[in-house]
């Protein structure tokens, strides 16, 4: 039990101090990089709950796949050291930043308060639950209400992403020029007209090719 | 202090949504900076549902959880083209010099 809290603060700690990182930080690959450690120290507090198959899949698909995107972003764009100040602003002389801190701090004591005030109904909790098996892994139980009582909800996630992979595409595609392509509907459509000419040969002159 | 209750998960998920939060209120570099700030935001609400399917020792919420990672790719993967878009067409996406919609 106790390591269970001082490994939980490590990793939390490690959480905090990254995501104030990136947001604060000048570079935008540094702050990239501070959040993989976000991503990775919240997948180790996910494998510590009991909550592994999550752990695992925030790993795969936030550090391998959303991250390497931004940092793929931030490196062809070529925006990563950006100059200028972190919060200052040449457009409203930066009254932004305490107008925006007094907002985040309200929220901020909203959450505690909530948190700290909250009672859930003890009799909640046994009427819709879908209990956590202790005898089957966490990846298998996760695996048994997935594909039959949320088959849809996973079917249509499904589609969201297909839709986001699509709209990606059409969003970033763009016809350059001087670029020879295959174009099946032109082949396809050709006639033997344009393609063949019957030529009236006469002896011993042969035929002028070259048109 | 030393018996991590549900109270410690949901408070390590509020202080990384208010950082969220304050990242996207204050920023001024770039959008990916407020596309990362909109990340940690969707991190803190796993945090939040994680913790309440383990210690109410119901799994609905980590199905959701993995609802909301799918929709966090897709959202990450439409705002990063909307970006490389956008910076091909203006040459910047410094948050101050996109006024197009004179807001």
């Amino acid at each position: 039990m106790i390591a269970h809290s001082v490994f939980f603060y490590i990793f939390s700690l490690i959480a905090i101090v990254s995501a104030v990182m990136v947001t604060v930080s000048k570079n935008t690959v540094h702050s990239v990089f501070f959040l993989i450690l976000d991503f990775i120290s919240i997948s180790c507090l996910f494998i510590m709950i009991g909550a592994e198959f999550l752990g695992m899949i925030m790993l795969i698909v936030y550090v391998g796949a959303v991250a390497v995107l931004f940092l793929f972003v931030v490196m062809m764009l070529n925006v990563a050291e950006q100059k200028g100040q972190w919060f200052s602003s040449r457009w409203d002389g930066g009254t932004h930043i305490p107008v925006g801190l007094l907002v985040s701090l309200i929220i901020f004591f909203e959450l505690i308060i909530v948190i700290g005030g909250w009672k859930y109904k003890p009799d909640l909790l046994n009427s819709l639950s879908i209990n956590i098996s202790t005898e089957v892994t966490n990846t298998r139980s996760i695996g048994n209400v997935l594909y039959t009582d949320y088959i849809f909800l996973f079917q249509i996630s499904g589609m969201i992403l297909l839709v986001a992979m699509i709209g990606a595409i059409v969003l970033t595609y763009r016809e350059r020029a001087g670029v020879k392509r295959q174009s099946y509907v032109k082949q396809i459509s050709r006639e033997r007209d344009e393609g063949v000419d019957l030529v009236e040969a006469e002896r011993n002159k042969g035929v002028k090719i070259d048109v | 202090m030393f018996s991590i209750g549900l109270g410690h998960y949901l408070t390590l998920a509020a202080i990384i949504f208010t950082i969220g939060v304050v990242g996207i209120f204050l920023n001024r570099k770039n959008v990916i900076v407020i596309l990362m700030s909109i990340e940690l935001i969707l991190l803190a609400v796993n945090i939040n549902l994680v913790a309440f399917s383990i210690f109410i020792n119901d799994l609905s919420g980590q199905i959701f959880t993995l609802f909301i990672l799918t929709v966090a790719a897709a959202e990450a993967a439409i705002g990063l083209a909307i970006i490389v878009v956008y910076f091909r067409n203006s040459d910047t996406i410094r948050v101050e010099e996109i006024k197009n919609l004179k807001g």
